[in-house]
């Protein structure tokens, strides 16, 4: 205690020799984090004075917490003061067509199948008028509208749904929760809020594609989802194209609240750059996604396809408080040359008769180490509890590694749990195989580790399905063989 | 179409194949019998292109061409097949899909147009017939879970879509039933043309009666000591492989 408050101490020390004060004209905020930041960053989003001070109160936390250390990821220690907090959002520079991209980009575009229009919303390619994004994002939002579902940038719903905001902000995942959910929640930039209305089942995916005004939410996103009772949405986070950012440290926090019969399910896709073969220059990812199904019978469903960032520390996780509520994981986690992931789920049963499944598929090739860890919990008072765990993991090579981290925890004699754990290889003789049906060696790699990860590949939304087997397979080029 | 000249090949530096030649042309049937350890399945190995086989010495001439210059999925797509004794599983990947992308890469490399999803159904329901396979079968995880036979029909289904110019089925009948054997051998029979040829490997002779060959070698310790024709499985049948390896070793 005594050397964190002599770090305090060097801190608020520091602020007063330099005596500088912040500009609240200027598009950026100097480097480094204290809290005139904060009031910084507050003030120029306009906000209101409770969130200001939730956001403080965050940072008080956060200055008296430790970077976790216990996940099996290790990178240079980050220097959370050499970070600039704020900056307004540039402007992508308009190309007048796709022959001034990056041949590279176009080419992993091409061959993950990404039509010619979106590719050119994604390079920031000028579209003509007929089949603007825009427009189309348009009439999207009005259907939405109709049916009372509010879908729109964090910012947006602070300034015109602060009643909402300020009921479920930080409900799921307190300010203090852990270090990297802190640090979101003293200085988040953007994100995106979804509300869907008691009764109503939204007939479309939700996807950040379509939100248009929050292209560029940086490198601290928030993300609030309320379903209210009896309710359905699917939401679609990220893409398969590849990200390049030039923040290196990603901190975003996924709330999301599931009133009683209400069902959400989320999925997500994450390409960030890797890091060169060397893992250089990687993203370093560390997400809090946490869900509660606050009602009975309510579900929630977690989906991810993780390929990229150089460090990957990430837990979506399902609270489930309501009787009969129903929980699920399904991951594929990718990890190439020097990738480094940790990631897994924590199903914590309070209800009675609550479920949970979790299926984790960890691939691992070149130098890279893939961990699962993953937390049943199964409290006192939850009678007739059900888990079902798979964690399979399956190498590419003699320099990976693979581990599983399973924590089981039942206070009640009445829960079923089981946990399944197979490793396997890519086995020389199935690639043979198929090469001697004429299958290159590229091909039977993908063929192989699609059908390994099928099972979760399939609760995807088809069309996001369909890129990431192609993106699995783009992950995996030329590291067998 | 095939001409193996004084084939050597060696694992792990030891030396299996001393010195095979066999010439094999279209529309015949010719099959490879010897005692275990004699290097049958090694042969089928170095064809097909294993990479743990080193070929020490001498030539294959395959359609004209050098087979052993090519890569095995360059190999598959000339039109060499091979029936494997010991079918691999590929967990979630279905026979079917597994062959639309096998059956495609070949029509690529044989510069023929792909196949579309109605296509190839309508060629898989023939071909389907032929070796009375069930399509609920090919809707499941490759040959996870496939009992010996089914793992064998569904060999000869995949060799049924692929049309090889020169099938290799290596120990085809073990694990097989005598009504499984039949199924097999009649799949085999009905793929048979004045244009593709086969070479099946065998322990027993039992496989023979239902695919009748028309030359017969004996392979033992790495050579081919006898050839013949079918009269000289039933010999072998009969009296066993002693007596070759007697007349062998005093030569």
């Amino acid at each position: 205690m005594s050397k964190d408050a002599e770090i305090l101490d060097e801190f608020t020390s520091k602020e007063y020799e330099h005596g500088w004060t912040v500009d609240l004209e200027a598009d950026e905020a100097p480097k480094g984090l204290n809290e005139d930041i904060i009031r910084f960053i507050s003030a120029k989003k306009e906000e209101p004075e409770w969130l200001l001070e939730w956001r403080l109160k965050a940072f008080r936390q956060w200055q008296k917490m430790e970077e976790p250390k216990w996940a099996a990821v290790k990178y240079p220690k980050v220097n959370f003061q050499d970070i600039i907090y704020y900056s307004a959002p540039k402007k992508q520079k308009k190309l007048n067509s796709l022959d001034e991209v990056d041949p590279e980009l176009r080419e992993t575009f091409k061959k993950l199948g990404i039509s010619l229009e979106e590719q050119k919303r994604l390079t920031g390619v000028a579209v003509d008028a007929v089949i603007d994004s825009v427009s189309v994002a348009t009439t999207f939002k009005e259907t939405l509208a109709e049916l009372g579902i509010i879908f729109c940038s964090f910012s947006e719903a602070v300034q015109d749904h602060p009643n909402l905001v300020k009921k479920y902000l930080g409900s799921v995942v307190p300010q203090g929760d852990n270090f990297y959910a802190a640090l979101n929640s003293a200085v988040f930039s953007d994100g995106s809020f979804c509300y869907i209305p008691k009764g109503v089942h939204c007939p479309m995916e939700l996807s950040t594609y379509f939100r248009i005004n929050a292209a560029n939410t940086g490198q601290f996103e928030r993300t609030l989802i309320v379903a209210e009772e009896g309710s359905y949405v699917s939401y679609l986070e990220g893409c398969t194209a590849p990200q390049r950012d030039e923040n290196q440290l990603h901190a975003a926090v996924v709330e999301i609240y599931v009133h009683a019969d209400a069902e959400v399910k989320y999925s997500t896709v994450q390409n960030w750059y890797p890091g060169d073969k060397d893992g250089k220059g990687g993203i370093y990812n560390f997400v809090t996604k946490r869900g509660i199904c606050a009602g009975d019978h309510a579900k929630l469903s977690w989906t991810q396809v993780e390929t990229g960032s150089a460090v990957t520390w990430k837990y979506p996780s399902c609270i489930l408080k309501g009787d009969y509520s129903v929980g699920e994981f399904y991951s594929v986690a990718v990890t190439n040359n020097h990738q480094q992931a940790d990631t897994g789920t924590k199903m914590i049963h309070l209800g009675k008769g609550s479920k949970s499944r979790i299926v984790s598929k960890g691939i691992s090739a070149g130098f890279s180490q893939n961990s699962y860890r993953g937390l049943v919990q199964v409290h006192k008072r939850a009678e007739d509890v059900r888990n079902f765990s798979q964690c399979d993991s399956l190498l590419l090579g003699d320099k990976c590694g693979a581990h599983t981290f399973p924590y089981i925890e039942v206070d009640n004699s009445s829960a079923q749990v089981e946990h399944e754990a197979t490793t396997s290889k890519i086995g020389e003789d199935q690639i043979f195989y198929c090469n001697q049906r004429g299958i290159d060696t590229e091909a039977a790699v993908a063929l192989i580790v699609n059908g390994y990860a099928k099972e979760v590949l399939n609760k995807l939304p088809m069309e996001f399905a369909v890129e990431a087997q192609k993106l699995l397979a783009l992950t995996l080029e030329g590291s067998v063989g | 179409m095939l001409k193996i000249k004084d084939l050597k090949a060696s694992v792990e530096g030891k030396e299996i194949l001393k010195g095979i030649s066999l010439e094999v042309n279209p529309g015949e049937v010719h099959a490879i019998m010897g005692p275990n350890g004699s290097g049958k399945s090694t042969l089928s190995s170095v064809l097909a292109g294993r990479e743990e086989y080193s070929v020490d010495g001498g030539s294959v001439e395959f359609l004209g061409k050098d087979l052993l210059e090519f890569a095995p999925e360059d190999r598959a797509r000339e039109g060499l097949f091979m029936a494997f004794q010991y079918p691999v599983e590929i967990p979630g990947v279905s026979t079917t899909n597994f062959l639309k992308t096998a059956v495609n890469q070949v029509r690529e490399h044989r510069g023929l147009p792909q196949l579309d999803a109605v296509q190839f159904l309508q060629t898989m329901k023939e071909k389907m017939k032929i070796v009375d396979i069930d399509q609920s079968l090919l809707k499941r995880s490759l040959n996870e879970g496939f009992s010996g036979g089914e793992k064998k029909r569904n060999e000869i289904f995949q060799m049924a879509m692929l049309e090889p110019k020169l099938a290799i089925l290596d120990e085809t009948d073990s694990g097989l039933d005598i009504d499984a054997l039949k199924i097999v051998a009649h799949g085999v029979n009905t793929l048979k043309s004045p244009d593709n040829a086969t070479i099946v490997i065998t322990h027993y002779q039992r496989l023979l009666d239902y695919i009748v060959p028309d030359f017969v070698h004996v392979l033992l310790n790495g050579k081919i000591v006898k050839s013949g024709t079918k009269e000289l499985a039933y010999e072998l049948e009969e009296r066993g492989y002693d007596w070759i390896k007697a007349e062998h070793a005093n030569a």
